[in-house]
């Protein structure tokens, strides 16, 4: 019995679906690091997702033996100390934090110190460059997204739903709950720097309260 | 951020437009006289960058931005204009002409209002205006030229991204881009007429299913692939979406956000299929029932609204 499903996601694409969040974050780190010791065939993009990792643009000649290796990879769990901590400057003061802290049942003033004490670490990136999918708030204090999504979230601004915390890297429309802001968001993006994006799949973060920053 | 047509007025050169230079360039350029519904600077697009969250881009009727380019003696993944069904109309600037290439779809193809040839190279001298009209067939047209469009590329490619932003704006009135200079000696292929792909009256898209058909009940996967559905007019560079039958899901909940592939048949929560195209994101939350084959998606970009479509089994 493996806990590794992989489904073909047409002819050149491999979606491995793992277990959880978690497998599937040491699954993508597997994957670098074999790619990186040139132990996988060619791929052009390896996209991890929630609890998935896709694996596209793969040799085509290569793809239905990966497929049946790809099942039988012995995983180590993710290394949790790995690399420096990416810190985040926030305010606490976004326009949703009494409905966050009435959903994890704690005055308001614990919600800043509750999440500026969480160590972070992206799980995955998507919706736009240089939005990073952060785990590490423990699984009660899981928020629903908003009934009704707001047409317009600010750049910076720091968000929660579901298992994800989350900042805006640009305005854009948006159902998250949000509890603050980033000054000086475009740190987070910047596809004239090497590398573009602040926060990459694997990357540690926390987030420092503004006040006690200076 | 997808930019919003029209905020600036026509000639007025946008502040701080990074890419698109104002003003005459020194060297070839081009000046955007009409710009059309939609025209983008496209390449082959942005590779390697998914897991950041960044989209491929590149033109959507590859093959004709490739014939293009080769028409005008460029690499095949030179930067070229693509047009969206009205097409454009540029102006040579510069001490030199240009050789041009209008192709993928049909149109009237105009140099200072004189008829000339659709599809293969044409001279146009430099204050010149060539024009491409409005599509006769298909949507999308690609206006080639010798030495390539030379915006500054973003992350290894000139492409206009229309989810995230990156790469050049979408032209406006008025916009001046650079061309590249050719290499010396350079001269177009001696060949005779090329034949172009035509439009389709139905687009027929081979699928293979997964990843998550099992998502779906069997009598939707039966409706996918035999019922006809119809190219809807929300369609753009991001997907193809469609107007037809419900797919019906075989189970409720949502689907954790997953990698996303260029040609992925996902269907949203009004059951009606969209098939990715090239500004597609990277990851998303709706179940994908299939893959349409990337070489069918060529067809797609160019199949206007209300184009007949069937799903059938690659």
């Amino acid at each position: 019995m493996s806990a590794v499903r992989v489904l073909a996601a047409g002819p050149g694409a491999l979606l491995v679906e793992l277990a959880s969040g978690e497998s599937a974050e040491a699954f993508h780190a597997e994957l670098l690091r074999r790619r990186a010791d040139g132990g996988l065939p060619a791929v052009r993009e390896i996209v991890p997702g929630a609890t998935t990792v896709l694996l596209d643009g793969i040799e085509p000649r290569a793809v239905a033996g990966l497929a049946r290796r790809l099942t039988s990879w012995e995983v180590p769990p993710p290394s949790r100390d790995a690399g420096e901590a990416v810190e985040i400057p926030v305010v606490y003061d976004g326009p949703d934090l009494a409905d966050v802290a009435g959903a994890w049942g704690v005055p308001v003033a614990d919600v800043p110190r509750i999440h500026a004490r969480t160590e972070f670490r992206v799980a995955f990136c998507g919706f736009a460059p240089g939005f990073g999918y952060l785990t590490g708030l423990p699984g009660h204090l899981r928020v629903p997204r908003r009934a009704t999504p707001r047409s317009r979230v600010p750049a910076g601004a720091l968000a929660l739903a579901g298992p994800y915390t989350g900042v805006y890297p640009r305005p854009s429309p948006g159902g998250w709950q949000l509890i603050g802001r980033m000054p000086g968001p475009e740190v987070l993006w910047d596809p004239g720097r090497e590398p573009a994006a602040l926060l990459a799949p694997g990357s540690r973060v926390r987030f420092v309260a503004a006040e006690d920053a200076g | 951020m997808t930019r919003e047509a029209g905020t600036l007025r026509a000639g007025v050169p946008a502040p701080g437009r990074a890419v698109v230079r104002s003003g005459a360039p020194a060297g070839p350029g081009l000046e955007v006289v009409r710009a059309g519904a939609l025209t983008t600077v496209q390449d082959a697009g942005r590779t390697g960058w998914a897991h950041l969250g960044v989209p491929r881009a590149g033109a959507l009727d590859g093959p004709a931005r490739c014939l293009a380019n080769r028409l005008v003696g460029n690499a095949p993944d030179a930067a070229v204009l693509e047009t969206t069904l009205t097409g454009c109309a540029v102006r040579v600037s510069g001490v030199r002409p240009l050789t041009a290439v209008v192709g993928g779809a049909v149109c009237r193809v105009t140099v200072d209002g004189r008829p000339v040839a659709w599809g293969a190279p044409v001279r146009v001298p430099p204050g010149a205006v060539l024009e491409a009209g409005p599509a006769l067939h298909g949507l999308r047209a690609y206006l080639a030229f010798g030495g390539g469009l030379v915006p500054e590329p973003v992350l290894g490619s000139r492409s206009a991204d229309l989810l995230s932003g990156l790469g050049p704006p979408v032209l406006r009135d008025g916009d001046v881009l650079p061309v590249g200079a050719v290499a010396p000696g350079h001269s177009c292929p001696a060949v005779g007429p090329v034949p172009w792909p035509g439009t389709p009256g139905e687009l027929v898209l081979p699928v293979r299913l997964g990843p998550r058909d099992d998502w779906f009940t069997p009598a939707a996967l039966r409706t996918l692939t035999t019922a006809v559905y119809r190219v809807a007019a929300q369609s753009n560079r991001i997907g193809l979406r469609t107007e037809g039958p419900f797919l019906a899901r075989a189970r409720g909940g949502e689907l954790p956000s997953e990698g996303m592939v260029l040609g992925a048949v996902q269907v949203p929560p009004d059951g009606r299929p969209v098939v990715f195209l090239n500004d597609h994101p990277t990851t998303g939350g709706y179940p994908v029932v299939g893959v349409v084959a990337a070489s069918a998606l060529a067809a797609a970009a160019q199949a206007p609204p209300g184009t007949p479509v069937r799903f059938v089994r690659a």
